[in-house]
């Protein structure tokens, strides 16, 4: 398929690829973060994790507006506003859910799952009243669209580079919170083992409680990064769950590691592939592929190695 | 109801006599036309088959999908509906009766679809129903409206390959958006080579089908043909693809919150529409979609329909200052929402034709109904049951409308079963 071009073009195509691949690795990472915290922490399946991205989309969307209406001459800088009340409400929100449903449910998986499920159906139908059926447009400031040309042939998208300095940021602070504070440590020693951790004076509640808002206020700015490349309408939440899924699955429930591991493996197999066969085809193969390697690793890429 | 032995008979007499019957009844409606054409044809007269038609009301059903993740797309057809009905019913409703609908909801889930319009025909005896919108939901309600002989007026563009007795398909299919939209990427922009892009499901990929057809017909060439499943949002491989093959035009038919991502990332990617380096055709972004995905990331390309909102014509102005009273000041209309407001209108057409609301009566009328009132223009019903209408190219402008660059002269023929395109 390369027959005819010179080595120039393919130099260049192959560098827009390999970015390709990366801000696929970095929206794969900001997806998959917050699910993967709550999900390795109380062994939750947040099911509504794509509607907490998609009000977190809904904030900016928001924002945008009241910007545009009453601070224009600050409209350039409304974003990074916008993501970080897109944390707070969804935070917030992820707060009470917990305390009204989750809470009632741990040690019953299967029932999270369904009450999960049946709240990102509650949510859907709350955007479409509230907000409408139809997709909204998020107006983005000039500086935030368009490419930056490199050379003649290649052009490096702006949002895509934001796309990666927001997970990046947003996987340092991870990092950060939960290997080098206290909150963290408390963390980890419930996921280690739960009954221990109380014995020795951890409120367990409590720390679940802070994990699932956590874990929902990072899909919140998730939510509000992705207004840059895709669609905000009540059912876009829907597109993102299953990769999400797969991603956290593959890399392992308990760890976050494993979580970015996994990411950067099928978003760099997912834009190979695609750059040579057909989208469907794609995807079809990195299915297969994820799958084949979970039956001979069931616990996923990185499984966190604790006695039971 | 009282009427459930008339309709026992009316059915079993249609199915052995239905040439003799409708002699009769063309005879009737002469006679009612040239006679009486002031009063109100009785109900006994006009409902042998025991629809829902009163002295004085006539019940029809509207079933679109107003909660799930087809809603974005339906509810602008069900406006549409209600509009014509209105303004039917204001204009002194059909054969002297106010229409009356029932309201579904198929809820974007192909089994109710089918369960409500069991509903709408069996409990309810709708006159017509208009509604659906996906072909996975006119699929779902096919066989239940042949079982019971019902009439589904349904609006979208489609695939073809499909020709029902109890459907009137209002939409263009395939061939009608496709044909003349590649010969004139051909003849005026001198196009050579394609790149075809969909979503991965039956439309794009029988769209496609067609339009390689007769790219290949043209002697020229396809470079390159995806499809990617519905709800994908990362575009970038593609779009370095279409980088490295340089197609004249890209063929497009992504639909759904796809199309938002994808006209995004292209843009994001450093490709200006406006240039027409490619040149961007689509058959699936219509004024509705633009508004999701932002006018300033489609600025510039093609889209083929029949309809678009700027079209200059009076029947036109007059529609879109309509939907606007009734909506408000910020609706946009798209193709299908043009082509869900004729239903009604064609409807009323061919009962006034057939002097009856049988549905017997007026399938054998349908050929040759004209619409001369439609926003599109003029529209005539074909044998098949689909549309005569002209094939139109709209230029997206910053502001989501588009503007029209061209039209075909003459009117296309709907051809669902186009031979040597299968």
């Amino acid at each position: 398929m390369f027959d005819g071009y010179t080595s120039s073009e393919l130099m260049s195509i192959f560098a827009m690829q390999g970015f390709a691949g990366l801000s696929l690795f970095s929206v794969f990472v900001l997806m998959a973060l917050g699910l993967a915290i709550i999900f390795g922490q109380m062994g939750v399946i947040n099911m509504a994790h794509g509607e907490f991205m998609i009000l977190g989309a809904y904030t900016t969307y928001l924002t945008s507006g009241f910007f545009q209406s009453y601070l224009p001459g600050l409209f350039s800088g409304y974003f990074f506003i916008a993501m970080v009340l897109a944390f707070f409400i969804c935070a917030a929100l992820g707060a009470l859910v917990e305390w009204l449903m989750i809470r009632h449910l741990y040690h019953r998986p299967l029932d999270t799952l369904l009450a999960t499920w049946g709240l990102s159906l509650i949510m859907q139908q709350a955007y479409r009243s509230i907000f409408g059926a139809r997709e909204v447009g998020v107006d983005l400031p000039e500086w935030m669209m368009g490419a930056i040309p490199v050379t003649e042939m290649v052009d490096l998208p702006i949002n895509g580079l934001f796309v990666m300095v927001i997970a990046l940021s947003v996987a340092v602070g991870v990092y950060l919170l939960m290997y080098r504070s206290g909150y963290g440590k408390k963390v980890r020693a419930v996921v280690q083992n739960r009954p221990m951790a109380e014995a020795v004076g951890i409120n367990s509640a409590g720390i679940d409680r802070a994990t699932f808002a956590l874990g929902c206020g990072i899909a919140g700015i998730a939510g509000a990064a992705f207004t840059m490349i895709g669609s905000t309408g009540p059912s876009s939440g829907q597109a993102y769950i299953v990769d999400t899924f797969l991603v956290v699955v593959f890399g392992g429930a308990q760890s976050l590691i494993g979580t970015i591991v996994s990411a950067f493996g099928i978003s760099q197999a997912q834009s190979t592939m695609e750059f040579f066969l057909s989208g469907s085809m794609a995807k079809v193969l990195t299915l297969l592929v994820v799958i084949g390697i979970l039956m001979i690793r069931p616990e996923g890429l990185m499984a966190l190695k604790v006695r039971r | 109801m009282g009427t459930t032995d008339t309709t026992a008979i009316g059915r079993s007499d249609g199915k052995r006599s239905g040439f003799r019957k409708s002699l009769m009844t063309l005879a009737a409606s002469v006679m009612l036309a040239t006679s009486v054409q002031a009063a109100t044809p009785s109900t006994a007269e006009v409902n042998t088959t025991g629809l829902a038609v009163t002295d004085d009301t006539v019940t029809v059903g509207i079933l679109h999908s107003i909660t799930g993740t087809m809603a974005i797309s339906e509810i602008g057809s069900v406006q549409a509906e209600k509009l014509a009905i209105d303004q039917i019913n204001a204009s002194g409703g059909v054969l002297g009766r106010q229409i009356e609908y029932v309201q579904e909801d198929g809820a974007s889930d192909w089994p109710t679809f089918a369960e409500k319009t069991r509903k709408l025909l069996r409990q309810d005896n709708v006159a017509a129903i208009f509604g659906a919108w996906t072909s996975a939901s006119r699929k779902a309600i096919l066989p239940v409206i042949e079982q019971f002989n019902g009439m589904l007026y349904y609006p979208t563009f489609y695939e073809g390959l499909e020709q029902s007795p109890n459907v009137v398909y209002t939409g263009q299919e395939a061939t009608q958006q496709i044909l003349a939209s590649i010969d004139w990427a051909v003849e005026t922009k001198g196009a050579k080579t394609f790149y075809l892009l969909g979503s991965d499901y039956i439309w794009p990929r029988t769209s496609n089908k067609i339009a390689r057809k007769h790219i290949d017909k043209l002697g020229l060439k396809v470079v390159g043909e995806e499809y990617y499943p519905l709800g994908h949002t990362q575009f970038n491989s593609v779009i370095n693809k279409i980088k490295l093959r340089k197609p004249d035009v890209i063929f497009a038919s992504v639909v759904g919150g796809s199309n938002v991502a994808f006209y995004k990332q292209m843009k994001a990617a450093g490709v200006d529409f406006t240039d027409e380096k490619p040149l961007l055709l689509t058959i699936s972004v219509t004024e509705d979609e633009i508004r999701g995905i932002g006018g300033e990331n489609v600025e510039g390309i093609y889209a083929s329909m029949k309809y678009f909102q700027s079209l200059d014509n009076p029947n036109n102005k007059e529609f879109v200052a309509a939907f606007k009273e009734a909506y408000g000041d910020d609706m946009v209309i798209g193709d299908v929402t043009q082509a869900a407001y004729l239903g009604p209108w064609l409807w009323k057409a061919a009962v006034e034709k057939a002097g009856s609301f049988d549905i017997d009566k007026i399938r054998e009328e349908f050929a040759g109904i004209e619409f001369d009132k439609a926003p599109e223009g003029y529209v005539r019903i074909h044998e098949n049951h689909h549309l005569w209408s002209k094939t139109r190219i709209g230029q997206a402008q910053l502001d989501g409308q588009y503007k029209v660059v061209y039209e075909t002269e003459e009117l296309m023929e709907p051809d669902p079963f186009p031979e040597g395109y299968q």
